[in-house]
């Protein structure tokens, strides 16, 4: 026993001996002496503690390495067709020959930049109004059973995979795009067609939580000051949520524009600039996974692979980014 | 206590991909990737020989010849399988790797059903995937605009097809899909398509194979090279096969394997063959080797 419990079993025995409160049996519910020992090691609890503290720190280091080994290996990746094989990273971005086996002279991306932006774009265009109608729907005018449907609706929807909608688009979509506008039914339309039905449930749940976190003094107030529903929806409600609905379609065009199995299998393929919606042609997602697999590691067509997956990347976090800004304005 | 039980399934999670990597080091496992098109014989031999060998344990992927190659000439898998030759594949050194040609698949000029037309000369194949020729009423069809459907650049139909029809020209630009699958389902519903694919697909009713100079697409056309559009599936091993990979090999290239399913699965059994086609596209007779 060291000089501090030495002091610290001085004070508490001092402490038991001198309890003078005569009308409670204190000795019942104290303790007669302390062991010091006991008293100052820790306890089972703060063991637990510590553990449970080092576990999660050690999951969280494991995510963070993770995230950074990706970030750094596709970003060495992809930059090394601009540093290895010396592409100009203009052309890169600006012109559109896409033949990288042909050489560094062949290596614009600029065809899939614009028919990706284009697909989410689009698909955000036409989803958003309808989002936000089932939205208004099941949080303004029914609540309950009808608005329980749509929501499991909606839950489906997401439950889908995105091959069964690729095969939907090919057998259903592409032939009717076909038999409409002409040309082979393949391109932009018919992919902005299926990421509407796949963005749909995104832009309308976070929708849905935007106009739910509007507060109810404000429909009140509104209706106080003698405001039809819709006038209070239109005036009030749509603009109290504003910023979270734009947080909702940016969180849907990111789904839109990193989908890739779907969009690839309707969109044709072919490394071409649209000039119309049903011209084929290429997002960088399905140039990504149609090819992957026919390149060697290390050479020039592999590499510019990894640029389109870099510069998706990019996107990625520019999306977030975005999301992050329009918050932070907003509250 | 509730705590203490997500202490323990968050410290399973962590440890468990050590164990997964430890059970990686197995020795008798084979690896095989590659080939998307040789995945079902590979799979179905696999199976079968782990029958008679059940201490065998062999692992079949696809991903693609380009992935094939890469990852046994990295020593990442055994055996890596490839629709092309290995030195005609850039990054690739192919004097480190051994060959083992498996089997010979044919390839087929498709066209949907509606084009009134069943033979096109070699030239008119070579124009219409080069773009000269864009009308079907140009090589005696109906008047109808033709839409070429093309395989993904690098995929091992593609470069067979067009080293041996398009002769060094670059294919127009146009529509690309990665699998025969998808190929045969827009060929048969789009009117005016054209593309190519392996025999073992072509055999839906709402598309047309098309002949070349007359000769028609079947297996029996393969063997003496009437039929020139084929292609080697290869096996590619870094250096030696293992003792292991070996055995497997030999299986695969046995008289059961080639009499019973290599034709079930639609390719040509490599005994077949009457000659032999190098990756400069020399095609020798066999037995002849001074002719």
């Amino acid at each position: 026993m060291n000089k501090h419990e030495q002091d610290l079993q001085e004070v508490v025995d001092q402490a038991i001996a001198e309890q003078k409160v005569p009308h409670v049996k204190f000795k019942k519910i104290v303790p007669e002496s302390v062991d010091i020992a006991r008293l100052t090691s820790p306890s089972k609890e703060t063991r637990q503690e510590h553990w449970g503290k080092g576990l999660t720190s050690l999951a969280i280091a494991v995510i963070g390495i993770l995230i950074v080994a990706i970030i750094g290996f596709v970003g060495v990746r992809g930059l090394a067709t601009f540093v290895d094989d010396k592409v100009n990273i203009f052309n890169f971005l600006l012109t559109s020959n896409w033949n990288p086996s042909a050489g560094k002279d062949h290596v614009g991306a600029a065809a899939m930049i614009v028919t990706s932006f284009a697909v989410t774009l689009l698909a955000a265009l036409v989803a958003t109004p309808f989002a936000i109608a089932i939205a208004l729907f099941m949080t303004e005018y029914k609540s309950g059973r009808q608005a329980q449907f749509l929501q499991s609706v909606m839950e489906l929807l997401v439950g889908i995979p995105s091959v069964v909608y690729g095969f939907l688009g090919l057998t259903v979509i592409v032939t009717v795009t076909r038999s409409i506008f002409g040309g082979t039914g393949f391109g932009i339309l018919a992919a902005t067609l299926i990421l509407f039905v796949m963005v749909l449930p995104t832009i309308t749940s976070l929708t849905v939580d935007a106009f739910k976190a509007v507060p109810q003094d404000l429909r009140k107030s509104s209706a106080a000051l003698g405001a039809t529903r819709w006038q209070t929806i239109f005036h009030v409600v749509l603009r109290a949520a504003r910023p979270r609905i734009l947080t909702a379609i940016i969180f849907g065009m990111a789904r839109a524009f990193g989908e890739a199995l779907a969009v690839q299998m309707v969109i044709g393929n072919a490394v071409l600039m649209p000039y119309n919606l049903v011209s084929p042609s290429a997002t960088l997602t399905s140039q990504l996974t149609s090819q992957m697999g026919n390149t060697v590691m290390g050479t020039l067509p592999n590499n510019a692979l990894w640029s389109l997956a870099l510069l998706l990347l990019i996107m990625s976090l520019a999306f977030n980014f975005l999301v992050r800004l329009i918050g932070k304005r907003g509250s | 206590m509730h705590k203490l039980h997500l202490g323990k399934l968050m410290a399973l999670i962590l440890v468990l991909p050590i164990f997964l990597v430890g059970c990686s080091k197995d020795r008798n496992k084979i690896t095989i990737v590659g080939s998307s098109a040789l995945q079902p014989l590979v799979e179905q031999a696999g199976n079968d020989y782990h029958l008679t060998n059940p201490d065998s344990n062999i692992i079949v992927q696809g991903g693609g010849s380009g992935t094939g190659l890469s990852q046994v000439q990295a020593g990442a898998v055994q055996v890596g399988t490839s629709d092309v030759f290995a030195d005609t594949q850039k990054g690739i050194n192919a004097a480190k790797l051994h060959d083992f040609q498996v089997a010979v698949v044919g390839i087929a000029p498709i066209v949907n059903k509606g084009i009134g037309i069943s033979n096109l000369s070699s030239k008119q194949l070579m124009e219409i995937f080069t773009g000269k020729i864009t009308n079907w009423r140009q090589v005696g069809g109906k008047n109808l605009q033709i839409i070429v459907i093309n395989r993904s650049r690098g995929s091992g139909t593609r470069t067979t097809f067009e080293d041996l029809i398009l002769k060094g020209k670059d294919a127009v630009n146009s529509q690309e899909q990665d699998s025969n699958g998808t190929v045969k389902k827009i060929v048969s519903s789009t009117p005016g398509t054209i593309s190519y694919i392996s025999f073992p697909y072509a055999n839906d009713p709402n598309i047309q194979k098309i002949s070349i100079d007359h000769t028609r697409p079947t297996n029996q056309n393969i063997p003496t090279n009437k039929w020139q559009l084929w292609s080697y599936e290869h096996l590619y091993t870094k250096g030696k096969p293992d003792k292991e990979t070996a055995a497997f090999i030999t299986y695969i290239l046995s008289k059961k394997v080639q009499r019973d399913l290599v034709p079930k699965i639609g390719y040509l059994s490599i005994n077949e063959m009457k000659v032999t086609r190098d990756s400069q596209n020399r095609i020798t007779k066999i037995g002849n080797a001074h002719e």
